[in-house]
């Protein structure tokens, strides 16, 4: 089954890449961005069937591995 | 006295270490990260390098690597641990010291001569060092130190920072800060004082034909506070 999951940064940690896309997109001329924040994408193949146990490994491997915690966020945002 | 440096796939300073280390009296063995138990030392290395090509967070990989179990206990029962650079961020990825290393502040790879300023000297890796301010190198994409307002505060109450960037006079201002590292912070210690991350390389300043003799102040020191 597979899951994915995104890592993102939390709140008030500074995104310096964020920022430069951002200008970046500012000069190509797309005026209306308020900000950008730049995450991380998995896509995690797990051999187990049932979505709820995928979900809750794929969660520990974020808390353990994909993400950290003091700066970062994780969400489980699909199964397939 | 002796010290074990870990080399990691893609560490690049574990030779300038072992190098360093042995000029000042230590006998030092290079150690796998494959291996699962350290040789007996009274110091454990971290070099700098880019550990597993810096994939996924820099250190992150390293951090789970076999070896680090056994650098984990060693750490817990009082011994010597010393990252430097890429050391550091392996070292914040084990939760051995608090916080994070992130991109530098301006997204550049900085590579240059910096002072620091040493803020604790009771513990033994700056303990009877009579000078305060000292040259060291950086070279490192991700030294820019962050930690929450709690973990500042707790850091701060049990006087964990071990060295501040500054300028030559020791002043630690805005100006003398690469890379953005809140409070300037350029190396910390554990609760305890046995574990040090840093990103500057005092092995790249032991030579005084190549580079400066503050690495060599730093190490001569340290082996003498061990003895």
């Amino acid at each position: 089954m597979k899951i994915s999951a995104i890592i993102t940064l939390k709140k008030d940690v500074l995104d310096p890449q964020g920022k430069v896309i951002h200008q970046a997109l500012d000069g190509m001329g797309f005026k209306n961005v308020e900000e950008v924040r730049q995450g991380k994408y998995f896509e995690i193949d797990v051999k187990e069937n049932d979505p709820n146990k995928a979900k809750e490994i794929v969660e520990e491997m974020c808390k353990k591995l994909l993400a950290n915690l003091v700066i970062e966020n994780y969400k489980i945002i699909g199964t397939q | 006295m002796k010290s074990s440096v870990i080399t990691f796939p893609g560490s690049n300073c574990d030779r300038d270490m072992d190098v360093a280390l042995k000029k000042f009296g230590f006998t030092n063995q290079m150690v796998w990260h494959n291996d699962n138990e350290l040789p007996k030392c009274d110091l454990v290395v971290l070099p700098g390098g880019f550990s597993y090509g810096d994939y996924l967070r820099c250190g992150s990989m390293a951090a789970k690597s076999k070896i680090m179990q056994s650098v984990i206990n060693f750490a817990n029962s009082g011994g010597l641990v010393m990252g430097i650079c890429n050391g550091f961020q392996i070292l914040v990825e084990t939760g051995l010291v608090p916080g994070v290393l992130l991109r530098n502040k301006y997204l550049e790879f900085i590579c240059k001569n910096v002072f620091v300023k040493i803020n604790n000297k009771n513990n033994p890796y700056f303990k009877n060092l009579d000078k305060e301010v000292f040259e060291f190198h950086i070279a490192h994409n991700e030294g820019n130190y962050f930690c929450t307002s709690d973990q500042l505060k707790e850091i701060e109450d049990n006087n964990q920072v071990a060295i501040y960037y500054c300028n030559d006079n020791g002043k630690t201002e805005e100006s003398s800060n690469p890379n953005g590292s809140i409070k300037n912070i350029a190396g910390i210690f554990n609760k305890e004082k046995n574990v040090l991350g840093m990103m500057p390389h005092p092995e790249r300043m032991i030579d005084q034909s190549l580079s400066g003799e503050d690495g060599s102040l730093f190490f001569k020191n340290l082996i003498n506070n061990i003895k």
